[in-house]
């Protein structure tokens, strides 16, 4: 295929990526959206195998089909609720993919028409430079997000003194290193572009609380986009550079709509070391018990029965219960009696942007009954009963009250507004940001202790009695 | 005519494709963010270009090994996101 042709090729698999990012504007348009993203894959890959530079193609195959079945097998096999460990993998592999693209051009640079060992121009081994180092710390990052989601390390912020000037100072060795590979196209000082990129990403996500991980996901995404980018440029290949952009604009995005939806910045979240054993310390000594209301499933099915509205408000809980199916049959049951059901989401419910609404997909919730923060706000006023499951600081009153709380500042939900509000929680431990929630106390409040799920089937059985 | 570098021309392609993604990726509706993250994942390893280009013509044993990592790793990507994307969206548009 001549390089005319390519280029052209190349032009119509970007229009089917951009295609693909609009889909997602709707529902309606999403799957067509997907056709023309897996159309533009298939495109440019097809068009890079025609290229007259490829000459062999066992390796190729065999690579296609390898990474092709474990893809495969692993997203059809995952369960919904460990999508954001899945992501956080996936992120971890074009990191390190693009790390090995660019050492392979570094070690053949013919086969990019960068030139020849040894005489690499120097803008091409500056960008190489900067692929590489953007693509290791996606790696390494990712995998720190991964085995916090996972569980394998806690999620709790884990910092030392001296972190911050350290990572200061492993930023500006990259800056030197970088500098000096490109002045001399040395192999070993790429090698320690990679090393001390690697230790910056594990070191950049290490102290970020688990539920901060919205933001982490979204920022690795942007990242992996970058990353692209990077390579795209020492390529010399448009459409690497026009996809990486779309990623890392998509991503930067998401992350600033995470940081909104948590009222902070993204160096904030970056310095880390919010929430987790350290908050809850400082803010749950020497404070008397306050009373409360415990109530029962029989209590919460009488309620919600005898309502006019409900407004469900899930949380990370829910995800962890595994309890969006009984919900959803739970507020089935509530409509047949003639009740208005709905879900209000918060940006940043869950542990990664949109992961509550895809949880609700699951269980069959219908779409439309499924609300954004700011549409739904407003309705929790003539609403009868609020039942939060799972969720706890994003309904916390003293964010718009209390300027001296850590959550001082982040749009909330207005649960209490509702006429009664029902939380389904294990214990009166406080939530992630180590705040005490003022709601559990109020006197049109129902603490319903348990786990999510068993408390969705109780509330069933005494609803279908 | 003196030539236009490059870098400069791919700069032109890059800081264009940010601004059509900055308006593309506002247009998403907030529900369907997670399947516009691993769409995204699926797509950013359009890396995969690379590592054929390498793959294809190394005549090294390091670089084969580097070329065959980076496809088997970005194929990985790209059938694992467009596969789970495909099963969230039809979770999205399972009942009208």
């Amino acid at each position: 295929m001549s390089a005319n042709l390519s280029a052209l090729s190349y032009l119509i698999s970007s229009v089917c990526f951009i295609l693909a990012l609009q889909g997602l504007s709707s529902a309606k348009t999403s799957q067509r959206g997907l056709t023309f993203g897996i159309v533009g894959m298939l495109l440019a890959v097809g068009t890079t195998l025609a290229s007259p530079i490829v000459s062999s193609y066992g390796w190729i195959i065999s690579g296609l089909i390898v990474g092709g079945v474990i893809g495969t097998v692993i997203a059809k096999k995952i369960q919904m609720t460990a999508l954001p460990q899945l992501v956080a993998a996936f992120h971890s592999l074009v990191g390190l993919a693009a790390v090995c693209v660019a050492a392979a051009a570094l070690l053949e640079p013919y086969a990019f028409n960068i030139g020849n060992v040894g005489s690499i121009a120097v803008g091409s081994l500056v960008e190489m430079g900067l692929g590489v180092a953007i693509g290791a710390i996606t790696f390494t990052g990712s995998v720190v997000a991964f085995a916090k989601l996972q569980g394998l390390v806690s999620g709790n912020p884990l910092t030392f003194t001296g972190q911050h000037p350290l990572n200061a100072l492993l930023g500006i060795g990259l800056v030197v290193l970088i500098g000096l590979f490109a002045a001399s196209e040395s192999h070993t000082l790429f090698w320690a572009v990679t090393f001390v990129s690697l230790l910056l990403g594990f070191l950049l996500i290490l102290p970020i609380g688990g539920a901060d991980m919205p933001v982490v996901i979204s920022m690795l995404n942007s990242y992996s986009g970058w990353a692209a980018a990077g390579i795209g440029f020492t390529l010399g290949n448009s459409l690497l550079i026009i996809t990486g952009a779309l990623v890392g604009a998509s991503g930067a995005i998401l992350s600033y709509i995470m940081c909104k939806g948590m009222n902070r910045s993204i160096f904030n979240i970056i310095l880390g070391g919010f929430g987790g054993d350290q908050a809850a310390a400082s803010t749950g000594g020497g404070k008397e018990q306050r009373p409360y209301k415990a109530g029962s499933a029989e209590d919460a099915g009488f309620i919600m029965k005898n309502a006019k509205s409900v407004i469900i408000v899930p949380g990370y809980g829910m995800a962890v219960a595994q309890a969006q199916h009984a919900l959803r049959e739970m507020g089935d049951i509530l409509k047949s009696e003639g009740v208005q059901v709905r879900y209000a989401i918060h940006p940043v419910a869950g542990r990664m942007p949109g992961h509550m609404n895809v949880l609700l997909a699951e269980a069959n919730v219908p779409y439309d009954d499924v609300v954004e923060l700011d549409d739904i706000n407003r309705d929790f006023a003539q609403t009868d009963v609020a039942f939060v499951i799972g969720a706890n600081d994003v309904t916390n009153p003293s964010a718009k009250t209390d300027p001296k709380s850590p959550i001082y500042g982040m749009p909330i939900l207005d649960v209490d507004k509702a006429k009664t509000v029902l939380f389904v929680k294990r214990s009166m431990a406080p939530g992630y940001a180590g705040v005490d929630n003022d709601l559990f106390y109020h006197d049109h409040t129902l603490m319903l202790f348990g786990d999510a799920k068993k408390m969705c089937e109780e509330i069933i059985k005494t609803l279908e009695e | 005519m003196e030539m236009i570098s490059p870098f400069l021309l791919g700069l032109t392609v890059f800081v264009l494709a940010v601004f059509v993604g900055y308006y593309v990726v506002w247009k998403v509706t907030p529900a369907l963010h997670s399947p516009l993250m691993s769409v995204t994942n699926a797509i950013s390893s359009v890396i995969i270009v690379g590592a054929v280009l390498a793959a294809g013509s190394a005549q090294d044993t390091l670089t084969q090994i580097f070329a065959f990592g980076a496809v088997v790793m970005a194929s990985i990507n790209i059938f694992g996101g467009f596969v789970v994307t495909r099963r969230m969206l039809e979770m999205f548009n399972k009942k009208k």
